[in-house]
This record gives structure tokens, sequence and C-alpha cells, in this order.
């Protein structure tokens, strides 16, 4: 038995984690995550972009709320409250303003750091929830899927990143897409992952956005390689810069009518081109065995 | 006004950029500052370099520090790890660990988060910025970007600010777009594109400010371009234009040219109307 124990667990540390990112946005991200977690057996796909998920679109699942995502702001007691401002002085977020005889709080602007309810002399402060979003949850034929849906005029998507992340449970594959850019959402998504694929187009833009991205998932230390998405729609820039910095090239997906048409019928397009499906396995394969 | 899309690479800066070479007396603004395009394009010459903190970062003396853990304890962020040394990645700069630590081993700091730019283009000024990358507050250096096209703008008398604004919905897109006369979204027909379209107007709508929508490629499913329309016309948003897929855009990218200067075609045409009526909404 502990033999076979030990045999489990090896084969449960082969399930890799790949973030699917790329600094410029439209670049196909979604695209690849679909189309990779698809073609997998057993995995499992967390779209982290909760300002615009997409990825169910493609998937066809029916999703049930899962829950709340909150994070923790003050209540203040303006009974207890002497207005003496040390909050507000506290507080790197301007949250919290204190004016002759009444504070104001921006709850918007609130990380939920706590430093607040700490610092205040009068215990006048404690804790509330406030929801910034949800998680949703969908199941289809082994492919089990989370996404997070930021409310809308909420400017606080990293916790939501974070808790969406927190639904991978390690026994399976998992893709996750993660939102466009360099910044807070981009690194929660990213870090801590086994493989990043940075998916780009080959123009100028592209290439200027993927060179910003590989300095993120450098400074992450998470391995990586590029794939090209829109292959010949544009220049040779993207590959000359990978050929100079040494970053493989792991894919390259043509500029295709066909793709294109299914993309914009929300269909993925290893469900209508099946030789893609082999070539997503493979690529999976490459990715574990570097 | 500012251009943005929800959705990322449907256009907004192939489309600024246009609008730079129309527009008459403005100042542009490249609020995308995650993945600044817009200067491969109008190539500025950079006049001014300001250096940008963000948010502070905690900084450990570990002389003073005797790993008695209570900051890794009182840190929401997990910035502190198990060795007690600070994660600089996850720190956003809050203060707590300094307040509770015992020797005083803790302090906040400025971090390094990026440059702001004054620069001069062939259309006009143009402020614009870098921020370093895995660095927090983009939301916060937006606004640092528009103060600065504000004071050019009052500088050079101009009456117009273009902003190219970031994709998504979240910090960076709503300083972008508060206080600004018209947004102007560019969506594309595919259930994607229409998807991040009803939530980037969600936002516009919440913030009360008058949206217009430009569908681009508005060819390349004509069904979904039509329900696009209908749901605009229901909404009371005006589609201000349709831009058919073209590779000039791409080629336009690679000269480093705006679209109309590098044909002034078919394309030029429609994006010269769509401006006229963008024009007309802002009077």
């Amino acid at each position: 038995m502990a033999l076979l124990g030990t045999i489990m667990d090896v084969s449960l540390g082969d399930k890799l984690k790949i973030a699917i990112a790329s600094g410029k946005g439209g670049t196909g991200k979604t695209t690849v995550a679909t189309n990779l977690a698809l073609s997998l057996e057993n995995a499992q796909l967390l779209d982290c972009d909760v300002e615009e998920p997409d990825s169910h679109i493609f998937l066809g699942m029916r999703l049930e709320k899962v829950e709340n995502v909150y994070i923790p702001v003050p209540k203040i007691d303006k009974k207890k409250c002497t207005f003496c401002g040390k909050c507000s002085e506290f507080c790197q977020y301007n949250a919290i303003a204190v004016v002759p005889n009444d504070i104001l709080f921006f709850p918007e602007l609130c990380h939920g750091c706590g430093g607040c309810t700490l610092i205040c002399p009068e215990d006048a402060i404690s804790e509330e929830n406030r929801v910034i979003g949800i998680i949703e949850r969908g199941l289809n034929n082994g492919l089990e899927f989370y996404h997070g849906l930021l409310n809308i005029g909420e400017p606080m998507a990293t916790p939501l990143v974070k808790a969406v992340k927190a639904k991978a449970e390690g026994k399976k594959i998992t893709i996750i897409d993660s939102p466009p850019g360099t910044s807070c959402p981009v690194i929660e998504s990213i870090k801590d992952t086994d493989y990043c694929i940075l998916v780009t187009e080959p123009t100028p833009f592209g290439l200027y956005d993927l060179k910003l991205a590989v300095e993120v998932v450098r400074k992450l230390k998470v391995p990586f390689g590029v794939l090209i998405n829109q292959e010949g729609i544009g220049d040779k820039g993207v590959e000359k810069y990978c050929k100079e910095e040494n970053i493989p090239i792991i894919m390259k997906i043509p500029h295709d009518k066909k793709i294109a048409k299914l993309y914009s019928k929300g269909i993925p397009f290893v469900k209508k081109m099946k030789d893609w499906e082999d070539k997503f396995i493979e690529l999976y394969e490459k990715i574990k065995n570097s | 006004m500012t251009i943005i899309s929800g959705k990322g690479g449907t256009g907004k800066t192939s489309i600024a950029a246009a609008f730079a070479g129309l527009a008459k007396n403005a100042v542009f603004a490249d609020c995308d500052v995650d993945a600044a395009d817009l200067h491969l394009i109008l190539k500025p010459k950079i006049k001014e370099t300001i250096k940008f903190s963000g948010l502070k970062v905690a900084a450990k003396d570990s002389e003073k520090c005797v790993d008695c853990g209570e900051c890794r304890e009182a840190c929401r962020f997990d910035a502190i790890d198990e060795n007690f040394e600070v994660s600089a990645i996850d720190c956003e700069g809050c203060g707590v660990c300094i307040y509770v630590c015992p020797e005083d081993a803790l302090s906040l700091v400025d971090r390094e988060s990026g440059y702001a730019y004054i620069s001069e283009t062939r259309f006009g000024p143009l402020s614009h910025a870098k921020l370093n990358v895995a660095e927090e507050t983009s939301g916060k250096l937006v606004t640092l970007v528009r103060n600065n096209a504000r004071i050019l703008a009052k500088k050079n008398n101009k009456d117009l600010i273009i902003i190219d604004g970031p994709p998504g919905i979240g910090c960076p897109v709503i300083s972008s777009i508060t206080g600004v006369d018209l947004v102007l979204i560019v969506t594309e027909p595919t259930k994607s594109g229409i998807h991040d379209l009803k939530r980037i107007l969600g936002v516009a709508g919440h913030f009360n400010i008058p949206s217009s929508v430009c569908i681009n490629k508005c060819d390349i499913n004509t069904q979904q371009s039509k329900s696009i329309q209908k749901y605009c016309q229901i909404n009371n948003i005006p589609v201000v234009g349709l831009v058919p897929y073209d590779t000039l855009f791409t080629k336009a990218m690679i000269k480093g040219k705006t679209v109309i200067e590098f044909n002034d075609g078919l394309i030029s045409d429609v994006i010269k109307r769509m401006w006229e009526k963008v024009e007309g909404m802002l009077v």
C-alpha cells in the first residue's frame, strides 16, 4: 500500500498548472486556454480574467454560482468615534477621511488591510464584508470550469483573481486564462504556476507587449514559451526576437478565416478541426517534458 | 474622450492613432500604462520624464528583526514569507506590519513604479507612461497621465484630450473614464466582443458617462454585427462607425503609420466619417 501511495503521489505531481497570458489583449489567450483544456482529459479551466471573462462562451456549459467573494472593510461606529483622525492618517489608500465631527469612508479605495481597525484607539472600527464579485462553476464531459465575475463599477480585481485561483485542486491539469496587461491581476494569475504560455500576434504591437510579458514571467521565475497566433498576419519581428532571446516558440496557429469565423460564433476550433486536438495534446506533453 | 473596449485587441489603439491624425486641436494621452502601444505609431519625442512612485513597500532591517512572526500573521496579502522576508510583489504597502512589529524593524519606503512622459508628436502633444512590470496601482499612474494631459492642453490652448484606454473594466479603466465627456467603445462582432461590450457599457452607465460604439471588423460576422446594432439601438447608444475588416491596419502598424497616412482609401473614409460624428457629439 505504501508503495502504491508513492506512485500515486508521483502521478499527481505530474499534473501541471499552466497559465495562459499575454501583454496585449485580444491575441488569443481564451482561444488557447479553451481549446487546450478541451483537448486534454480530466482538466480544470480557471478563467482569471475576472474583468471580462469570456471562456464560458466557448464551453457551452451551464454555470451555477458557488460563492460571493468579499474583501473585509471597516465598519465605523460613529457613536464611539472621536474623529481623532488616526485611521485616516494610517490609511495608505486614502479610503478614510476625517472632517470636523464626521468621518467618511470610500469603500472602492479600501484594500482591506485591516490597519484602521488595529489602530483605532476608541475601538470604534470593526469589519464587515464587501462583495466585489462572484465565482461561478460549470462541469461538462469531465472538464471542470470556474470563473470570477467582477461587479460592474468595482476597481479591485486582484482579490477575486486570488479566490478563483484557489479553486485549483492539483489533482487535475489546471489551465489558467489570465487577464491582459502586466500589473496586479496578471501577476496574481501567473505566480506559482508551473509554466506560462505567452500568446502573441506577429505584429509590432504584439511584439512590444510580448517583451513586457516576458519581463513579467522572468521576474516571477515561471518557465515559459511563446505561442504565435494568427501567424502570417504581420511580420517576422516576434520570431526574430524569440530566436535572439532563446525563447522557444511552442506552437503557431495560422491566420485562418475558418478559425476566425468559429471564434466569432463562440465555437472552439478543436471541435470542428479535429487534427488540432492532437496538436494541443502534443503541446501539453512538450511542456511537461521541457 | 476616452477610447475603450472591455475586450482587448479590438483595435482601440489603431483608431486612437487615426483620430490623432484627424483632430485639429487636441492633446493625446495613452492610459493603457500596462502595455502602451500608441507611441509605436505616434513616435513621440520625449521632452520630460517624471519618476512615478505608486504605493509604498515594506522594507525590513534584518539586524533588528527577531523572527517573531507578528508581521506575517497580521499581513492580509501574504507578503511576508516563511523566512519573514518581504515579498515586494505581494506587498500592497498598507503599513500593518510596521504597526505590529515590536522591534521597530520594518518601515515603508518608496518604490520605483514607473515613469510618466510628456512628449511631442507630429500630430500634437502626447502624455504617456510606462509602468514597470509586476507593479501595482496602474490606476494611480493613469490619473497622473490624465493630469499631465490636462496641463498640456491648458498650456497649448487645446480644446480636446483624446485618451487611449486600457482593456478590462477594473481599476485602470475606471481611472481612464471618470469625468470624461464621451467614451467610444471599440468592439467586434464576436460572441466575446458582445459579452464584453455589455459589461463595459454597464461601467460607463454606472459612472454616468455618455457612450458611443464603433464596430470594428464589422463584416467578419454580419449577423453578430446586426445584433450589436440592435442592442445599441434599444439602449439608445449611438453606433458611430462600422469599420470593415482590412489588413491595412496591420500593414500600417508595421510601417509605424496611422491607417489614414498609410492608405487614404475606403477605410480612411469610414474613419473620417466616424471622427466627424464623434466630434459632433463633443461640441
